[in-house]
């Protein structure tokens, strides 16, 4: 087991292992992509109130998991980095944080083009909105730190404990966000909270959340992959790579 | 781990030292609360010199100038210790970094936490609140200030010795003060329009211990980061 993790966080292995996945993940995220698009815009019934609107709904929602994900993933990497110093998981904090602020940012966006035509207003001070604001400035820190240290292990170890205290935060963001919403105003907006959502809405949903993960993970690697051969640059493998790779070109 | 009494006298001498050191040597002790009185009184030009508006804006405007200028402390945490290369030498000394975490935001509520809420008084008389709201925006802002001063020493001992380390620790520290200042600004206003605000101060006081117990850490583990 230590075994496997060992050799696999090695930068030089990871970087051939992934070299082999990538096609794969690839493959598999197109299939999916290309079903969900098809069940999301063309099988899936119009909504009986929102008409066709409803289908940014298979963008907006991904994207919003997504956000949540991708910290939980830098949180993961930031305990790797603080308790077992593992150098992989200091690439994957810095390469994989502007990837999630990016998912937040759609899915505020989307929110925000959903929420026109149907509550008639780009933004609302809503508690979901609100907490997904400040989840992005959560993440514009992380990245701002990592961008104000030279020094990239000073960095992603300090970006750790940031992005660890945000991790607590998160929570009690969010219900104080609650709290100070339901004290402040009622409900002014009729919110779509039908939990019963048709099966055939529902799979598509479900099918495109798959693809997104597929999707941040294969743009990581690529980030990952990039980030490992300017960590490793001063070594024999990365400057054997580059040779290689240039007698390929000649 | 502070059970013994020799641990208890260090977290003494290292927040006197530092409380001493800031009140006879820079004017760093004046820019937060010149800050926090400049930011308060520019309320009134920008809204309306009514009390009656006033009034009811009174707890949010002193929440937020407090907040701000809380951030602008945190700049001269660790600033001086650093450049002098006495932050180094405390740590070598192999007192627990704990300890110095922990004493760097007592000091820094003492600082500025505390100047703040004296000054808070008059400002939220000078708005028109009333003697009862008045001891509830006390009582919250001394919860909710300790609780910035502990996280605020996290943030600013992560951004230790960096070029832009004010601003930075600014950005990074606001969106975690943002439950603080909904559960302080909403007592305030609770207290005002005759609602109970007890569930908010319980909730501040909760805040508070959680930070005590896990903000040290984060401190520490950020100092050895920054110095490593």
């Amino acid at each position: 087991m230590f075994k496997f993790f060992y050799h696999y966080s090695s930068l030089r292995n990871f970087y051939f292992f992934s070299e082999k996945l990538i096609p794969f993940l690839i493959a598999v995220f197109l299939a999916l992509i290309i079903y969900s698009l098809y069940g999301a815009l063309i099988s899936a019934p119009a909504d009986y109130q929102q008409g066709d609107s409803f289908r940014i709904i298979y963008v907006h929602v991904p994207s919003a998991w997504m956000s949540l994900l991708v910290y939980m993933a830098m949180g993961l990497s930031a305990v790797s980095v603080l308790v077992w110093r593992v150098k992989l998981a200091e690439i994957t904090l810095s390469a994989i944080a502007p990837i999630g602020a990016i998912f937040t940012l759609a899915a505020l966006v989307t929110g925000s083009i959903w929420g026109k035509p149907m509550w008639g207003t780009w933004w609302e001070w809503d508690a979901r909105l609100t907490s997904e604001l400040v989840l992005l400035f959560l993440y514009l820190g992380v990245i701002a730190l990592l961008r104000a240290i030279d020094d990239r292990r000073t960095g992603a170890r300090s970006a750790s404990i940031l992005c660890l205290i945000g991790i607590v935060n998160i929570p009690i963001v969010h219900y104080s966000v609650e709290w100070w919403n339901t004290l402040h105003q009622g409900p002014t907006v009729s919110k779509f909270d039908s939990p019963s959502i048709h099966v055939d809405m529902l799979i598509p949903l479900l099918t495109m959340t798959v693809a997104f993960m597929l999707y941040f993970i294969i743009i990581s690697l690529y980030r990952i992959r990039s980030a490992i051969l300017v960590y490793d640059r001063e070594t024999q493998w990365v400057k054997d790579l580059i040779t290689s790779s240039k007698r390929e070109q000649i | 781990m502070i059970t013994d009494t020799h641990n208890w006298s260090t977290l003494f001498i290292l927040v006197r030292r530092d409380v001493l050191k800031t009140w006879r040597e820079s004017a760093d002790l004046l820019y937060p609360i010149m800050f926090f009185v400049l930011v308060t009184i520019l309320f009134p030009f920008a809204l309306s010199p009514e009390t009656l508006v006033l009034k009811s804006f009174a707890g949010g405007l002193l929440w937020i100038a407090a907040l701000l200028a809380m951030s602008v402390s945190l700049e001269n945490l660790f600033k001086t210790d650093y450049s002098s290369g006495a932050l180094e030498a405390i740590v070598l000394s192999g007192v627990p970094l704990l300890l110095v975490g922990l004493a760097k935001a007592i000091a820094n509520w003492v600082l500025s936490g505390l100047p703040i809420i004296i000054l808070a008084i008059p400002l939220a008389l000078s708005l028109g609140i009333d003697t009862f709201s008045l001891s509830i925006l006390l009582l919250s802002l001394t919860l909710g200030s300790a609780t910035i001063s502990l996280i605020g020493t996290s943030i600013g001992a992560l951004s230790v010795g960096l070029r832009s380390a004010g601003m930075l620790n600014i950005v990074l520290a606001l969106p975690f003060f943002i439950p603080i200042l909904i559960f302080g600004a909403v007592a305030t206003s609770n207290s005002q329009t005759g609602l109970i605000p007890e569930a908010e101060l319980y909730f501040l006081a909760g805040l508070l211990v959680l930070a005590v117990t896990l903000t040290p850490w984060a401190t520490a583990s950020a100092i050895r980061t920054r110095l490593g």
